[in-house]
Protein backbone atom coordinates (compact mmCIF):
# COMPACT_ATOMS: atom_id res chain seq x y z
CA UNK A 1 0.00 0.00 0.00
CA UNK A 2 1.37 3.36 -1.07
CA UNK A 3 0.45 6.65 0.77
CA UNK A 4 -2.70 7.81 0.73
CA UNK A 5 -4.17 8.56 -3.02
CA UNK A 6 -6.37 12.08 -2.59
CA UNK A 7 -8.85 11.91 -5.63
CA UNK A 8 -11.25 14.93 -6.36
CA UNK A 9 -14.58 14.44 -8.31
CA UNK A 10 -15.35 14.58 -10.62
CA UNK A 11 -12.90 12.06 -11.70
CA UNK A 12 -10.61 11.80 -15.21
CA UNK A 13 -8.58 9.01 -16.84
CA UNK A 14 -5.30 10.55 -15.06
CA UNK A 15 -6.86 9.71 -11.46
CA UNK A 16 -8.44 6.82 -11.90
CA UNK A 17 -5.33 5.48 -13.39
CA UNK A 18 -3.37 5.95 -10.18
CA UNK A 19 -5.64 3.91 -8.02
CA UNK A 20 -4.63 0.41 -7.60
CA UNK A 21 -6.43 -2.44 -5.93
CA UNK A 22 -5.22 -1.78 -2.30
CA UNK A 23 -4.54 1.56 -2.19
CA UNK A 24 -6.39 3.66 0.07
CA UNK A 25 -7.96 7.31 -1.01
CA UNK A 26 -9.74 10.05 0.53
CA UNK A 27 -12.46 11.56 -2.23
CA UNK A 28 -13.46 15.25 -2.03
CA UNK A 29 -16.30 16.85 -4.18
CA UNK A 30 -19.21 15.88 -5.33
CA UNK A 31 -20.65 11.95 -5.65
CA UNK A 32 -24.15 10.94 -6.38
CA UNK A 33 -26.04 8.04 -4.64
CA UNK A 34 -28.10 5.58 -6.28
CA UNK A 35 -29.67 2.03 -4.98
CA UNK A 36 -31.31 -0.20 -6.90
CA UNK A 37 -34.51 1.29 -7.90
CA UNK A 38 -32.67 4.36 -9.36
CA UNK A 39 -30.36 1.97 -11.52
CA UNK A 40 -32.84 0.92 -13.03
CA UNK A 41 -34.54 3.64 -14.67
CA UNK A 42 -31.44 5.68 -15.39
CA UNK A 43 -30.62 1.81 -17.57
CA UNK A 44 -33.90 2.48 -19.01
CA UNK A 45 -32.94 5.46 -20.27
CA UNK A 46 -30.09 4.58 -21.66
CA UNK A 47 -31.48 1.92 -23.10
CA UNK A 48 -34.19 3.92 -24.68
CA UNK A 49 -31.27 6.55 -25.77
CA UNK A 50 -32.95 9.05 -23.64
CA UNK A 51 -30.62 12.03 -21.88
CA UNK A 52 -30.35 10.87 -18.23
CA UNK A 53 -31.77 13.34 -15.53
CA UNK A 54 -27.89 14.01 -14.55
CA UNK A 55 -24.90 14.38 -16.23
CA UNK A 56 -22.68 11.58 -15.00
CA UNK A 57 -19.11 12.00 -16.95
CA UNK A 58 -16.77 11.67 -14.45
CA UNK A 59 -18.79 10.92 -11.40
CA UNK A 60 -18.46 8.36 -8.23
CA UNK A 61 -21.99 6.85 -7.54
CA UNK A 62 -22.30 5.61 -3.85
CA UNK A 63 -24.57 2.87 -2.94
CA UNK A 64 -25.95 3.79 0.45
CA UNK A 65 -29.31 3.58 2.49
CA UNK A 66 -28.65 6.04 5.51
CA UNK A 67 -30.53 6.56 8.51
CA UNK A 68 -32.50 9.76 9.39
CA UNK A 69 -31.44 12.75 9.35
CA UNK A 70 -31.01 15.09 12.55
CA UNK A 71 -31.69 18.66 12.23
CA UNK A 72 -28.86 20.75 11.92
CA UNK A 73 -26.97 17.97 10.23
CA UNK A 74 -25.79 17.10 6.35
CA UNK A 75 -27.25 13.52 6.61
CA UNK A 76 -27.54 10.63 9.15
CA UNK A 77 -25.41 7.75 9.46
CA UNK A 78 -23.96 7.11 6.09
CA UNK A 79 -22.21 3.82 5.33
CA UNK A 80 -22.23 1.51 2.29
CA UNK A 81 -24.54 -1.27 1.00
CA UNK A 82 -23.49 -4.50 -0.67
CA UNK A 83 -22.72 -3.68 -4.24
CA UNK A 84 -23.41 -6.90 -6.39
CA UNK A 85 -26.96 -6.12 -6.69
CA UNK A 86 -25.80 -3.30 -8.73
CA UNK A 87 -23.73 -5.79 -10.70
CA UNK A 88 -26.39 -5.76 -13.76
CA UNK A 89 -26.72 -2.41 -14.09
CA UNK A 90 -23.21 -1.09 -13.16
CA UNK A 91 -21.13 -1.94 -16.86
CA UNK A 92 -24.12 0.62 -18.29
CA UNK A 93 -23.15 3.30 -16.12
CA UNK A 94 -19.61 3.28 -16.95
CA UNK A 95 -20.48 3.28 -20.53
CA UNK A 96 -22.82 6.64 -19.81
CA UNK A 97 -19.57 8.11 -18.53
CA UNK A 98 -19.34 7.75 -15.07
CA UNK A 99 -15.83 6.88 -13.45
CA UNK A 100 -16.66 4.18 -10.81
CA UNK A 101 -18.82 3.67 -7.87
CA UNK A 102 -18.31 2.89 -4.48
CA UNK A 103 -19.82 0.05 -2.13
CA UNK A 104 -19.13 -2.70 0.12
CA UNK A 105 -18.32 -6.07 -1.00
CA UNK A 106 -16.59 -7.71 -4.33
CA UNK A 107 -18.27 -6.98 -7.63
CA UNK A 108 -18.65 -9.34 -10.59
CA UNK A 109 -16.57 -9.77 -13.50
CA UNK A 110 -18.99 -8.03 -15.93
CA UNK A 111 -18.59 -5.29 -13.47
CA UNK A 112 -14.62 -5.52 -13.25
CA UNK A 113 -14.25 -6.16 -17.27
CA UNK A 114 -16.13 -2.90 -17.77
CA UNK A 115 -13.76 -1.00 -15.32
CA UNK A 116 -11.03 -1.81 -17.57
CA UNK A 117 -12.71 -1.37 -21.15
CA UNK A 118 -13.68 2.46 -19.40
CA UNK A 119 -11.14 3.41 -16.93
CA UNK A 120 -13.45 3.10 -14.14
CA UNK A 121 -12.27 2.12 -10.38
CA UNK A 122 -14.46 0.13 -7.72
CA UNK A 123 -14.13 1.51 -3.89
CA UNK A 124 -14.93 0.07 -1.09
CA UNK A 125 -15.98 2.16 2.07
CA UNK A 126 -15.75 -0.07 5.21
CA UNK A 127 -19.21 -1.10 5.93
CA UNK A 128 -20.12 -0.39 9.78
CA UNK A 129 -18.00 2.72 9.77
CA UNK A 130 -20.96 4.71 9.14
CA UNK A 131 -20.68 7.31 11.99
CA UNK A 132 -17.19 7.99 10.23
CA UNK A 133 -18.51 7.84 7.06
CA UNK A 134 -21.00 10.55 8.06
CA UNK A 135 -18.95 13.19 9.04
CA UNK A 136 -17.18 13.27 6.09
CA UNK A 137 -20.48 14.52 4.00
CA UNK A 138 -20.72 17.83 4.34
CA UNK A 139 -23.79 18.62 2.45
CA UNK A 140 -26.67 16.46 0.54
CA UNK A 141 -29.53 17.45 -2.01
CA UNK A 142 -31.76 15.26 -3.73
CA UNK A 143 -31.43 15.97 -7.23
CA UNK A 144 -33.56 13.27 -9.49
CA UNK A 145 -36.43 10.47 -8.75
CA UNK A 146 -37.57 12.49 -5.51
CA UNK A 147 -40.50 9.96 -5.71
CA UNK A 148 -38.47 6.87 -4.82
CA UNK A 149 -37.78 8.37 -1.13
CA UNK A 150 -35.04 6.86 0.22
CA UNK A 151 -33.67 5.26 -2.87
CA UNK A 152 -33.99 8.57 -4.43
CA UNK A 153 -30.63 10.28 -6.70
CA UNK A 154 -28.62 12.59 -4.25
CA UNK A 155 -25.86 14.59 -4.69
CA UNK A 156 -23.31 14.41 -1.68
CA UNK A 157 -20.56 17.03 -1.13
CA UNK A 158 -17.70 15.14 0.68
CA UNK A 159 -14.58 16.04 1.99
CA UNK A 160 -11.56 13.70 2.30
CA UNK A 161 -14.38 10.60 2.08
CA UNK A 162 -12.18 7.27 3.15
CA UNK A 163 -12.54 4.29 0.58
CA UNK A 164 -10.07 1.87 -0.74
CA UNK A 165 -9.39 0.61 -4.01
CA UNK A 166 -10.74 -2.62 -4.25
CA UNK A 167 -11.27 -3.40 -8.03
CA UNK A 168 -8.89 -0.99 -10.17
CA UNK A 169 -9.07 -0.34 -14.04
CA UNK A 170 -6.05 -2.81 -14.43
CA UNK A 171 -7.90 -6.03 -13.54
CA UNK A 172 -6.60 -6.02 -9.94
CA UNK A 173 -9.09 -7.14 -7.70
CA UNK A 174 -8.41 -6.82 -3.95
CA UNK A 175 -10.77 -9.50 -2.34
CA UNK A 176 -9.20 -12.13 -4.61
CA UNK A 177 -5.60 -10.84 -4.03
CA UNK A 178 -6.11 -10.03 -0.14
CA UNK A 179 -7.22 -13.81 0.58
CA UNK A 180 -4.59 -15.48 -1.45
CA UNK A 181 -1.40 -13.30 0.03
CA UNK A 182 -3.21 -14.00 4.01
CA UNK A 183 -4.63 -17.30 3.70
CA UNK A 184 -3.00 -19.69 6.29
CA UNK A 185 -3.79 -23.52 4.99
CA UNK A 186 -3.64 -26.43 7.49
CA UNK B 1 -46.69 -10.70 42.93
CA UNK B 2 -44.37 -7.71 41.98
CA UNK B 3 -45.71 -5.01 40.12
CA UNK B 4 -43.77 -3.18 37.06
CA UNK B 5 -44.87 -0.53 35.57
CA UNK B 6 -46.05 -0.87 31.89
CA UNK B 7 -44.86 2.48 31.18
CA UNK B 8 -41.24 1.86 32.78
CA UNK B 9 -41.13 -1.10 30.83
CA UNK B 10 -41.84 1.01 27.53
CA UNK B 11 -39.45 4.05 28.39
CA UNK B 12 -36.30 1.55 29.06
CA UNK B 13 -37.32 -0.25 26.65
CA UNK B 14 -36.56 3.23 24.36
CA UNK B 15 -33.58 4.06 26.47
CA UNK B 16 -31.92 0.14 25.29
CA UNK B 17 -32.84 0.97 21.62
CA UNK B 18 -31.06 3.92 21.25
CA UNK B 19 -28.14 3.29 23.66
CA UNK B 20 -27.46 -0.09 21.79
CA UNK B 21 -27.10 1.88 18.43
CA UNK B 22 -25.04 4.57 19.75
CA UNK B 23 -22.72 2.43 22.20
CA UNK B 24 -20.42 -0.22 21.29
CA UNK B 25 -19.53 -2.46 24.39
CA UNK B 26 -15.76 -2.53 25.38
CA UNK B 27 -15.20 -5.57 24.95
CA UNK B 28 -16.05 -5.33 20.98
CA UNK B 29 -14.00 -2.50 21.58
CA UNK B 30 -11.12 -4.18 23.40
CA UNK B 31 -10.61 -7.00 20.58
CA UNK B 32 -10.88 -4.67 17.76
CA UNK B 33 -7.77 -3.19 19.09
CA UNK B 34 -5.93 -6.03 20.33
CA UNK B 35 -6.28 -7.31 16.50
CA UNK B 36 -5.43 -3.42 15.40
CA UNK B 37 -1.86 -4.69 17.51
CA UNK B 38 -1.44 -7.85 15.15
CA UNK B 39 -3.40 -7.33 12.07
CA UNK B 40 -0.88 -8.00 9.14
CA UNK B 41 -2.36 -6.73 6.14
CA UNK B 42 -2.27 -2.47 6.19
CA UNK B 43 -5.66 -2.52 4.30
CA UNK B 44 -6.93 -4.36 7.60
CA UNK B 45 -5.25 -2.02 10.13
CA UNK B 46 -6.45 0.82 8.34
CA UNK B 47 -10.26 -0.90 8.30
CA UNK B 48 -9.85 -1.71 11.95
CA UNK B 49 -8.90 1.92 12.59
CA UNK B 50 -11.25 2.89 11.07
CA UNK B 51 -13.86 0.85 13.06
CA UNK B 52 -12.53 1.41 16.15
CA UNK B 53 -13.18 5.51 15.61
CA UNK B 54 -16.49 5.11 14.71
CA UNK B 55 -17.47 4.00 17.73
CA UNK B 56 -16.15 7.15 19.56
CA UNK B 57 -17.91 9.19 17.12
CA UNK B 58 -21.18 7.11 17.01
CA UNK B 59 -20.72 7.85 21.11
CA UNK B 60 -20.79 11.40 21.06
CA UNK B 61 -25.26 10.50 20.35
CA UNK B 62 -25.22 12.11 16.91
CA UNK B 63 -24.59 9.34 14.11
CA UNK B 64 -25.84 5.59 14.69
CA UNK B 65 -22.79 2.93 14.66
CA UNK B 66 -24.16 1.74 11.35
CA UNK B 67 -26.74 3.12 8.95
CA UNK B 68 -28.56 -0.33 9.34
CA UNK B 69 -29.89 -0.04 12.79
CA UNK B 70 -31.45 -3.54 12.46
CA UNK B 71 -34.10 -5.64 13.17
CA UNK B 72 -35.07 -5.05 17.23
CA UNK B 73 -34.65 -8.70 18.62
CA UNK B 74 -35.09 -8.84 22.71
CA UNK B 75 -34.25 -11.89 24.62
CA UNK B 76 -36.55 -11.18 27.80
CA UNK B 77 -36.12 -13.27 31.11
CA UNK B 78 -39.49 -12.59 32.86
CA UNK B 79 -39.30 -13.51 36.84
CA UNK B 80 -42.47 -16.21 37.30
CA UNK B 81 -43.35 -13.64 40.60
CA UNK B 82 -43.65 -10.29 38.28
CA UNK B 83 -47.02 -8.86 36.55
CA UNK B 84 -47.04 -6.02 34.38
CA UNK B 85 -49.22 -3.62 35.36
CA UNK B 86 -51.12 -1.60 32.76
CA UNK B 87 -50.47 -3.49 29.64
CA UNK B 88 -49.01 -6.38 28.33
CA UNK B 89 -44.85 -7.28 27.97
CA UNK B 90 -45.16 -7.81 24.37
CA UNK B 91 -46.92 -4.85 23.46
CA UNK B 92 -44.60 -2.38 25.97
CA UNK B 93 -41.57 -3.81 24.21
CA UNK B 94 -42.90 -2.99 20.98
CA UNK B 95 -44.03 0.47 22.08
CA UNK B 96 -40.63 1.23 23.29
CA UNK B 97 -39.24 0.38 19.60
CA UNK B 98 -41.88 2.52 18.41
CA UNK B 99 -40.13 5.61 20.53
CA UNK B 100 -36.07 4.51 20.79
CA UNK B 101 -36.06 3.98 16.98
CA UNK B 102 -38.36 7.36 16.21
CA UNK B 103 -36.08 9.59 19.06
CA UNK B 104 -33.24 8.38 18.36
CA UNK B 105 -32.93 9.09 14.85
CA UNK B 106 -32.39 4.80 13.78
CA UNK B 107 -33.15 3.28 10.44
CA UNK B 108 -36.79 2.01 10.37
CA UNK B 109 -36.06 -1.25 8.56
CA UNK B 110 -38.86 -3.77 8.92
CA UNK B 111 -41.49 -4.43 5.94
CA UNK B 112 -45.00 -5.81 7.40
CA UNK B 113 -44.61 -9.04 5.02
CA UNK B 114 -42.04 -10.45 3.89
CA UNK B 115 -43.19 -10.82 0.00
CA UNK B 116 -45.67 -7.71 -0.02
CA UNK B 117 -43.00 -5.57 1.39
CA UNK B 118 -43.82 -2.42 2.48
CA UNK B 119 -42.23 -0.59 4.83
CA UNK B 120 -43.73 -0.56 8.59
CA UNK B 121 -42.05 3.03 8.98
CA UNK B 122 -41.64 2.68 13.06
CA UNK B 123 -39.35 -0.65 13.30
CA UNK B 124 -41.77 -2.65 14.31
CA UNK B 125 -42.90 -5.91 15.54
CA UNK B 126 -39.50 -6.56 17.59
CA UNK B 127 -38.63 -10.42 17.51
CA UNK B 128 -39.29 -11.34 21.58
CA UNK B 129 -37.69 -14.59 22.93
CA UNK B 130 -39.28 -14.60 26.89
CA UNK B 131 -38.60 -17.08 29.02
CA UNK B 132 -39.86 -17.64 32.60
CA UNK B 133 -37.35 -17.82 35.17
CA UNK B 134 -37.94 -18.33 38.81
CA UNK B 135 -37.70 -14.85 40.77
CA UNK B 136 -39.58 -11.19 40.75
CA UNK B 137 -37.21 -9.45 38.75
CA UNK B 138 -36.96 -8.80 34.55
CA UNK B 139 -34.40 -8.80 32.69
CA UNK B 140 -34.58 -7.25 28.74
CA UNK B 141 -31.77 -7.67 26.33
CA UNK B 142 -32.01 -5.78 22.80
CA UNK B 143 -29.79 -7.00 20.09
CA UNK B 144 -30.40 -5.18 17.28
CA UNK B 145 -29.50 -7.17 14.42
CA UNK B 146 -28.56 -6.04 11.24
CA UNK B 147 -29.39 -7.45 7.58
CA UNK B 148 -25.74 -7.75 5.86
CA UNK B 149 -24.48 -10.06 8.66
CA UNK B 150 -28.39 -11.89 9.57
CA UNK B 151 -28.38 -12.88 5.72
CA UNK B 152 -24.95 -15.19 5.86
CA UNK B 153 -26.72 -17.43 8.47
CA UNK B 154 -27.26 -21.01 8.22
CA UNK B 155 -28.95 -24.52 10.00
CA UNK B 156 -27.54 -27.76 9.02
CA UNK B 157 -29.63 -30.94 10.44
CA UNK B 158 -25.79 -32.96 10.13
CA UNK B 159 -26.13 -36.99 11.36
CA UNK B 160 -24.18 -38.28 14.30
CA UNK B 161 -21.72 -39.89 12.75
CA UNK B 162 -20.96 -36.51 11.29
CA UNK B 163 -19.93 -35.53 15.30
CA UNK B 164 -17.20 -32.95 15.93
CA UNK B 165 -15.19 -32.75 12.59
CA UNK B 166 -18.38 -32.48 10.52
CA UNK B 167 -19.49 -29.14 12.62
CA UNK B 168 -15.99 -27.90 12.60
CA UNK B 169 -16.33 -28.55 9.25
CA UNK B 170 -19.62 -26.58 8.61
CA UNK B 171 -18.75 -23.74 10.35
CA UNK B 172 -15.39 -22.95 8.71
CA UNK B 173 -17.53 -23.55 5.07
CA UNK B 174 -19.94 -21.19 5.94
CA UNK B 175 -17.61 -18.04 7.36
CA UNK B 176 -15.47 -18.71 4.76
CA UNK B 177 -18.40 -18.64 1.64
CA UNK B 178 -19.56 -15.42 3.57
CA UNK B 179 -16.20 -13.55 2.42
CA UNK B 180 -16.72 -9.60 3.09
CA UNK B 181 -20.25 -9.43 2.87
CA UNK B 182 -21.53 -9.53 6.99
CA UNK B 183 -18.36 -6.88 7.12
CA UNK B 184 -16.09 -8.96 8.65
CA UNK B 185 -14.59 -9.29 11.32
CA UNK B 186 -17.27 -10.93 12.98
CA UNK B 187 -18.64 -12.67 15.89
CA UNK B 188 -19.41 -16.15 14.89
CA UNK B 189 -22.44 -17.77 16.85
CA UNK B 190 -22.94 -21.24 16.97
CA UNK B 191 -25.81 -23.86 18.14
CA UNK B 192 -25.43 -27.31 17.90
CA UNK B 193 -27.96 -29.83 19.61
CA UNK B 194 -31.47 -29.57 19.89
CA UNK B 195 -34.00 -29.16 17.58
CA UNK B 196 -34.13 -27.25 14.16
CA UNK B 197 -35.36 -24.38 15.68
CA UNK B 198 -34.13 -24.73 19.06
CA UNK B 199 -30.43 -24.45 17.65
CA UNK B 200 -30.85 -21.24 15.44
CA UNK B 201 -31.89 -19.92 19.09
CA UNK B 202 -28.72 -20.86 20.58
CA UNK B 203 -26.64 -19.50 18.03
CA UNK B 204 -28.46 -15.99 18.33
CA UNK B 205 -28.15 -16.42 22.11
CA UNK B 206 -24.32 -17.20 22.00
CA UNK B 207 -23.79 -13.61 20.45
CA UNK B 208 -25.10 -12.14 23.68
CA UNK B 209 -21.71 -13.22 25.77
CA UNK B 210 -19.16 -10.77 25.75
CA UNK B 211 -16.53 -11.05 22.97
CA UNK B 212 -13.70 -12.93 24.73
CA UNK B 213 -15.52 -15.32 27.19
CA UNK B 214 -15.70 -18.55 27.11
CA UNK B 215 -18.09 -21.75 27.16
CA UNK B 216 -18.07 -22.57 30.74
CA UNK B 217 -17.36 -26.76 29.47
CA UNK B 218 -13.91 -26.97 28.51
CA UNK B 219 -14.65 -29.07 25.74
CA UNK B 220 -16.31 -26.49 23.56
CA UNK B 221 -14.20 -23.72 25.46
CA UNK B 222 -10.98 -25.74 23.21
CA UNK B 223 -13.56 -25.73 20.26
CA UNK B 224 -14.48 -22.32 20.09
CA UNK B 225 -10.81 -21.48 20.17
CA UNK B 226 -9.46 -24.03 17.65
CA UNK B 227 -12.42 -22.91 15.33
CA UNK B 228 -11.74 -18.84 16.12
CA UNK B 229 -7.96 -19.80 14.93
CA UNK B 230 -9.32 -22.13 11.44
CA UNK B 231 -11.18 -19.19 10.78
CA UNK B 232 -8.87 -16.19 11.09
CA UNK B 233 -6.54 -18.55 8.65
CA UNK B 234 -8.84 -18.18 5.80
CA UNK B 235 -7.54 -14.93 5.30
CA UNK B 236 -10.58 -13.11 4.66
CA UNK B 237 -9.87 -10.32 6.86
CA UNK B 238 -11.23 -6.81 7.52
CA UNK B 239 -14.55 -6.12 5.19
CA UNK B 240 -13.07 -9.31 3.18
CA UNK B 241 -9.85 -7.69 1.21
CA UNK B 242 -7.60 -9.99 2.88
CA UNK B 243 -6.03 -10.04 6.45
CA UNK B 244 -6.37 -11.76 9.42
CA UNK B 245 -9.04 -10.56 11.39
CA UNK B 246 -11.87 -13.00 10.22
CA UNK B 247 -13.80 -13.12 13.27
CA UNK B 248 -13.05 -11.46 16.62
CA UNK B 249 -14.57 -14.52 18.35
CA UNK B 250 -16.76 -17.88 18.27
CA UNK B 251 -19.20 -18.29 20.89
CA UNK B 252 -20.83 -22.28 20.78
CA UNK B 253 -23.78 -22.80 22.67
CA UNK B 254 -24.67 -26.66 22.84
CA UNK B 255 -28.38 -28.53 24.40
CA UNK B 256 -29.34 -31.64 24.57
CA UNK B 257 -30.50 -33.23 21.32
CA UNK B 258 -32.29 -36.84 20.02
CA UNK B 259 -29.88 -39.93 19.79
CA UNK B 260 -31.24 -39.47 15.81
CA UNK B 261 -29.90 -35.87 15.36
CA UNK B 262 -27.07 -33.63 14.96
CA UNK B 263 -28.32 -30.09 14.39
CA UNK B 264 -26.12 -27.46 13.66
CA UNK B 265 -26.36 -23.75 13.24
CA UNK B 266 -24.24 -20.47 12.30
CA UNK B 267 -25.11 -17.27 13.25
CA UNK B 268 -22.76 -14.46 12.18
CA UNK B 269 -22.67 -11.43 13.81
CA UNK B 270 -20.57 -8.49 11.87
CA UNK B 271 -18.81 -5.81 14.33
CA UNK B 272 -21.20 -3.80 14.82
CA UNK B 273 -22.29 -6.30 17.58
CA UNK B 274 -24.89 -4.30 19.63
CA UNK B 275 -26.64 -5.55 22.59
CA UNK B 276 -27.89 -3.19 25.98
CA UNK B 277 -29.90 -4.72 28.42
CA UNK B 278 -31.80 -3.35 31.75
CA UNK B 279 -33.66 -4.87 34.99
CA UNK B 280 -36.27 -3.96 36.62
S1 LIG C 1 -23.53 -6.17 8.38
FE1 LIG C 1 -23.47 -4.96 10.29
S2 LIG C 1 -21.86 -3.43 10.00
FE2 LIG C 1 -22.39 -4.25 7.97
S3 LIG C 1 -23.91 -2.84 7.16
FE3 LIG C 1 -25.03 -4.51 8.17
S4 LIG C 1 -25.36 -3.84 10.31
FE4 LIG C 1 -23.82 -2.49 9.40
Amino acid sequence: MAEIIKLTTPLDDSQVKKCRAGDNVLITGPIYTARDAAHKKLVDLLDAGKPLPVDLTGHLIYYVGPSPTRPGQAIGSAGPTTSYRMDPYAPKILQAGSKGMIGKGEMGKGVADALQKYTGVYLTSVGGAAALIAKSIKSSKVVAYEELGAEAIVLLMVENFPAIVSQDCYGGNSFVEGLKKYRING
Amino acid sequence: MREINYNDLVANVAKICIDANYNLGQDVIDALQKHLATEESPTGKAILQQIIENAAIAREGVFPLCQDTGFAVFFVNLGQEVHIKGGSLNDAIAEGVRKGYGDGFLRKSIVADPLRRVNTKDNTPPIIWTEIVPGDKLNVTIAPKGGGSENMSEVAMLTPADGAEGVKKFVVDKVSRAGGNPCPPVIVGVGIGGTFEKVAWLAKKSLLRPVGSRNPDQFYADMELELLDKINKLGIGPQGLGGRTTALDVHIEAYPCHIASLPASVNIQCHSARHKSFEL
